[in-house]
């Protein structure tokens, strides 16, 4: 960063579209299943056909409403629908059913921590709301014509919008995985950026560090990992402060991320932007939700990742930091907890899981369900290195054979004749060879040069395949070389 | 005896029962006719000539022949809405009030002419000509279920559905001397009728006499899980509603429908009319209902902003119309849409767009939201004193086809007394009340409190058993 950029504040606020996880579409009847033949999963009602009417899904209801109570907001006492009408082929009715001026839920917020030194910080939610999802359009390659996919189309997005409270790229970053994590707890959504079922836009606008007034703020789109929405917002943010450097305007636009050359273009200026004529939906009455449904929706709400933490401080006790890593993601903080039931050193369980297990993960873009070592596998590893059957070292290799094969952490010791020789009448014979052929060696050790012990354990190893147990070789050795 | 098509539902029905006659011969009969007067009037747009097997022997309708408008979705047959944009759109579903009548046996005949997504007041807006009232052939029948209306006044059909937004079954049914209930907004089900204005339209029968409105709207109405501005309020048998008895009812005329405007043999009938009801015992007295003159105004702001949406889907990507000559897609949009409606559906889809935009909105569209509540404050108010409203249906009889199709303005004024209803909500019927001194139709108009149909149809049956005027036909 240059020396001038550090005068500056970045101000981002960020738009997430989420597919909800319900069997069937927001207003009728049609699956939501993924992946399926085009157009399979319509009918006259998502399609948009004449006469037809929505019916509003419970089920995509109280999922939104059960995100909204998890993201601490309020929930309009009225809820009401609004037409945001525009032409698009992917939009069957040219008009998307959406929320407008009463969005279902508002005034949220949840916390971010964005590393070990820094602490807990706020981001409010503006607002949540329901709204239903468009088709797909296809460009057959060389083709002259585009096909619409509308299995797609009805299947009930929440929008979660946040205040301008994110000050940096990785703020950002950390926000999008913090929200991912409490809706991965609470089982909503897939939450995956390249199927869509999880989308991002987000606002930004730089001004000198310590001053109120927002600058002219620049929509980004276009980014499909959370990965990309920071390093957009890492070019844009460079952008804006060149330009305003250079004594220039930032122009109020739409810019889209382009992936393969890391940089944003102009998409449309605000002049350009659509007047989405939004009125009340006529075709969907305005209604009261019961207080008492929403009571026991909150009170049936999953431990969510924030007092998971906690717990694990206080239960396990596990710094503040690792804590809240490990209940970043649902399925690592079940697999720590199953394994915490059978091994009592949970300091240990944390840094495997943390340092070679994640490392794994991230490497191969797996999550720990997908491999085949089980909470008791992995027990059964650290018991093995306790009982000094194998050495910690030996454990890292044995670890990473085991989630790449999926077999069993014993197995492999076994299989390999991995485990430590802690025969002492076994190592006795090998380490009196060792001093046999290497007199020298042992010459010097008693004349004060005590590395020369090293190079002995070294020959034991090398003698034994690395299978000796090390600390058994060093007194042996000791005791042999009359220490 | 006289001629089956000629005849009313509820006689048909009892002839069935007593087995003077057969299904097959009243749908022959029916069809007869069609092919006799309709190239002279114009009511039908398609015969479905084929379907009457499969329709089941039992039902409250079995064996009558309906005539649906071409709004109302009937699965595998073309609906168009009388307009190109819709060409060879064929639903594949029914619309729920189909599948109703199908369930009670009832003989979907085909599909009556309208004015084009039932935008106009006169049948003329249609993509298939306009349809002509059968008392002169020179004139338009109203509209726009003028296609409905006229059929049932020329007897090409026994019965027939139309749709009110403003006043679009009541107003043809006076212009053509029958009978038209527009419900209670929420009474029958809306799924599969391709909306105008969703909070405005409602579907209801055309008929030859009372009791066969009551027997149609009995086999329609009921709550719709696939419509959610359906209500669940239990459907009574309408027809234990058809008493001679008005006795110490209350009846309200409003002061604000005889104004300037109104034609001087419309208001002579109407006003007979009500003294028809004072002499059988009923208790009439003038009310004032305030906000009436706003209610076209406010009408031509809703109607349109929620029509001009509703219509954004005729773009021909999926159905119906497609331009073949565009080179992208804003160019296939404009194409199409540009060829596809009529001139008076681009009025409204423009009007609506502009009530909505940006800027235009809170003085349009909100604005015409609060003074909808103050008409239906109007009413509620009124209700405190009487147990239902006479006014005339329309402020003249029939005009001639042409007339108004230059001054949109004056052709809008012609549902000044049906839009208020809408607006409201309110359930509302049209039945003959007289002829004006060139022979035309005149009609009377009852309203009632929201979802007391019943106390329409003792009014109308007292009324109507009391005067003749239902019995008159057309020459054709």
């Amino acid at each position: 960063m240059r020396e001038d950029e550090n005068r500056y504040e970045t101000v981002i606020g960020l738009e997430v579209h989420l597919q909800l996880k319900a069997n069937t579409k927001a207003f009728c009847g049609c699956s939501t299943l993924f992946g399926q033949k085009p157009n399979s999963q319509t009918c006259p009602v998502c399609l948009g056909f004449p006469g037809s009417l929505p019916v509003l899904n419970e089920e995509a209801f109280y999922s939104a409403v059960k995100v909204a109570l998890a993201l601490n907001c309020k929930i309009q006492d009225l809820i009401k629908f609004d037409r945001k009408n525009y032409y698009y082929p992917d939009l069957p009715k040219n008009f998307q059913i959406s929320q407008y001026d009463m969005p279902l839920s508002y005034d949220g917020a949840i916390y971010i921590t964005s590393g070990p030194e820094k602490g807990r910080k706020k981001i409010r939610i503006k607002r949540v709301h329901l709204e239903e999802d468009a088709g797909k359009l296809l460009h057959p390659e060389g083709a002259n014509y585009s096909l619409v996919d509308y299995n797609r189309a009805g299947i009930p997005l929440l929008e979660i919008v946040t205040e301008p409270d994110i000050n940096s790229p990785q703020e950002a970053y950390d926000y999008l995985t913090r929200l991912k994590a409490i809706l991965e707890y609470l089982k909503v959504s897939d939450c995956d950026m390249e199927k869509g079922s999880l989308r991002c836009d987000a606002n930004i606008s730089i001004r000198v560090a310590g001053t109120d007034k927002l600058g002219t703020k620049v929509e980004l789109k276009n980014m499909n990992t959370f990965k990309g929405v920071r390093l957009a917002l890492e070019y844009e943010a460079k952008r804006q402060i060149a330009l305003v450097e250079e004594g220039e305007k930032i122009t109020q636009e739409t810019r889209l991320w382009d992936a393969e050359k890391s940089l944003t273009t102009p998409m449309r200026t605000k002049e350009e932007a659509m007047d989405y004529r939004y009125f009340p939906e006529p075709d969907l009455v305005p209604f009261q939700v019961d207080k008492a449904v929403i009571e026991k929706i909150r009170r049936e709400l999953p431990e969510l990742p924030e007092a998971k933490a906690k717990r694990f401080s206080s239960e396990y006790g596990l710094s503040e930091y690792d804590a809240n890593v490990i209940t970043g993601q649902l399925e690592m903080a079940d697999y720590f907890e199953e394994c915490a039931k059978i091994y009592q050193n949970r300091k240990t369980i944390a840094n495997w899981l943390m340092g070679d297990i994640t490392a794994y993960l991230n490497a191969e873009n797996l999550t720990i369900k997908q491999i085949g070592l089980s909470p008791s596998d992995l027990v059964g590893l650290f018991n093995m290195i306790d009982e000094g059957t194998i050495s910690g070292k030996m454990a890292k290799e044995v670890l990473i054979e085991a989630m790449k094969k999926g077999i069993k952490p014993a197995e492999i010791v076994e299989r390999r004749g991995l485990s430590q020789i802690s025969d002492t009448a076994a190592l006795e014979r090998v380490v009196d060879a060792v001093l046999a052929r290497n007199e020298k060696s042992v010459d010097d050790y008693r004349k004060g040069k005590k590395n020369a012990l090293t190079y002995l354990i070294g020959q034991v190893m090398k003698d034994t395949n690395g299978t000796a147990n090390p600390a058994l070789v060093n007194v042996i050795l000791k005791r042999r070389l009359g220490d | 005896m006289a001629e089956l098509f000629s005849l009313t539902g509820h006689d048909l029905l009892r002839r069935i029962e007593r087995g003077e006659v057969a299904s097959s011969s009243i749908l022959d009969s029916v069809f007869a006719r069609i092919d006799r007067v309709d190239t002279k009037v114009n009511a039908v747009v398609k015969v479905n000539r084929q379907q009457s097997d499969i329709a089941p022997k039992t039902g409250r309708l079995a064996g009558i022949p309906v005539l649906v408008k071409d709004n109302i979705c009937v699965k595998g047959e073309e609906t168009t809405c009388s307009s190109r944009i819709l060409e060879g759109f064929r639903p594949p579903y029914d619309a729920t009030v189909v599948k109703k009548l199908k369930d009670e046996g009832a003989l979907l005949i085909g599909k009556a002419n309208m004015d084009e997504f039932a935008f106009g007041s006169s049948c003329e807006t249609s993509c298939y000509g306009p349809t002509r009232n059968p008392w002169d052939l020179e004139r338009i029948p109203g509209g726009s279920s003028g296609g409905s209306a006229a059929a049932v006044a020329a007897d090409e059909t026994i019965m027939a559905l139309g749709s009110d937004t403003g006043g679009s079954i009541r107003q043809p049914a006076a212009l053509c001397g029958v009978v038209g209930l527009k419900p209670t907004y929420g009474r029958v089900s809306r799924y599969g009728l391709i909306a105008f204005a969703s909070s405005l339209d409602q579907i209801g029968p055309i008929t030859k006499d009372v009791e066969d409105a009551a027997l149609l709207l009995g086999v329609i109405a009921g709550y719709d899980e696939m419509d959610s501005t359906s209500v669940d309020v239990p459907v009574p048998d309408y027809t234990r509603s058809l008493q001679k008895d008005v006795k110490g009812l209350r009846i309200g005329v409003p002061r604000e429908y005889f104004v300037k405007g109104i034609d001087p043999e419309v208001e002579e009938a109407v006003r007979r009319g009500i003294e028809v009801l004072k002499e059988l015992g009923a208790k009439v007295s003038e009310i004032h209902l305030p906000h009436t003159e706003y209610a076209v105004s406010t009408y031509y702001i809703i109607g349109p902003a929620e029509a001009s949406s509703n219509l954004a889907r005729f773009d021909g990507v999926q159905y119906g119309y497609r331009d073949k000559d565009a080179d992208n897609i804003i160019d296939m949009y404009v194409r199409t849409r540009s060829k596809g409606f009529g001139a008076e559906a681009k009025r409204r889809i423009l009007l609506g767009t502009y009530c909505l935009s940006s800027g235009y909105y809170d003085a349009y569209y909100l604005k015409a939201l609060k003074v909808r509540t103050k008409i239906k404050e109007d009413f509620d108010e009124a209700f405190r004193s009487c147990d239902c409203i006479i006014t005339p249906t329309s402020p003249t009889p029939a005009f001639k086809i042409g007339e108004k199709t230059g001054d949109p303005l004056s052709m809008y004024l012609s549902d000044v007394y049906t839009i208020p209803a809408n607006l409201a909500g309110l359930p509302a019927i049209s039945v003959p009340c007289g002829f004006s001194s060139e022979g035309l139709p005149i009609g009377l108009q009852i309203m009632a409190k929201p979802f007391d149909e019943e106390t329409i149809f003792r009014v109308a049956y007292t009324f109507e058993q009391a005067t003749d005027w239902h019995k008159r036909k057309p020459m054709l």
